[in-house]
């Protein structure tokens, strides 16, 4: 990543069938990436239950963009922040999430998790160190 | 940091989580169906009055104007602005944040 590069965050707030927002906003963040920013991804609100494990769309004929979130990692987007009062306001935890992983290029390769759960005070920290900020 | 919101508080939580994560000291502006988030005596109220001691509260006039919403009926603090003071705002504030 060049020192030209600007730093992205992507807030989704919005579940992932019911609306076209969380799809329309995976799309962009991978298109995002092909430029060389720095791309990180907020959780926030019903935004969490795009992360949730074991979607199965088989019988409501909708295309399960959920496995897509697994490639974020080789696109280089691997800080995926999740609000930890949304998670528990849904009756959430971290073991409901998918396992999202990064290979470190720094690190010998080594397998790392790309989710990292925040509480508010990370997040509005976060927030303010952006250059850019997308909401779908 | 701008944060625009431009959905009802009683359809989406837009503004409640702008709120909730909004660093002090940012700049709040009601535009669209976001300005039903003013009107004093709402069940919003409150929460609004809150918001004007650490942050600086706007809505958009031309907005209000179209909903029927009269000046003398926005929470005390509320300040109103019309196309050139978002404009304004947009250019002073380094970033803009809308919440959708």
């Amino acid at each position: 990543m060049g020192n030209g590069a600007k730093k992205f965050m992507y807030v989704n707030r919005r579940a992932p069938y019911g609306t076209i927002y969380a799809l329309e906003g995976l799309e962009v963040v991978l298109i995002g990436a092909a430029f060389d920013q720095d791309v990180s991804m907020a959780f926030v609100d019903d935004g969490v239950f795009q992360l949730k494990k074991g979607q199965d769309t088989g019988e409501s004929n909708m295309k399960n963009f959920s496995p897509t979130y697994h490639a974020l990692g080789d696109y280089e987007v691997t800080k995926l922040y999740v609000d930890r009062e949304s998670l528990g306001e849904r009756g959430l935890s971290q073991d409901d999430l998918m396992e999202l992983t990064y290979e470190d290029e720094d690190d010998d390769y080594k397998e790392k998790p790309s989710i990292r759960i925040v509480d508010r005070k990370e997040l509005m920290k976060l927030m303010e160190e952006q250059d850019v900020i997308l909401n779908f | 940091m701008l944060h625009t919101i431009n959905k009802s508080p009683f359809e989406k939580n837009s503004l409640g989580t702008c709120l909730r994560l909004a660093k002090p000291g940012s700049d709040i502006l009601l535009i669209e169906d976001g300005v039903y988030s003013v009107i004093k005596g709402s069940a919003m109220e409150s929460k609004v009055r809150e918001a004007t001691k650490e942050h600086t509260v706007y809505a958009l006039g031309p907005d209000l104007k179209a909903r029927g919403i009269e000046e003398n009926r926005l929470i005390e603090g509320v300040k109103v602005v019309g196309y050139d003071g978002f404009v304004e705002l947009a250019a002073d504030n380094d970033r803009v944040q809308s919440w959708l």
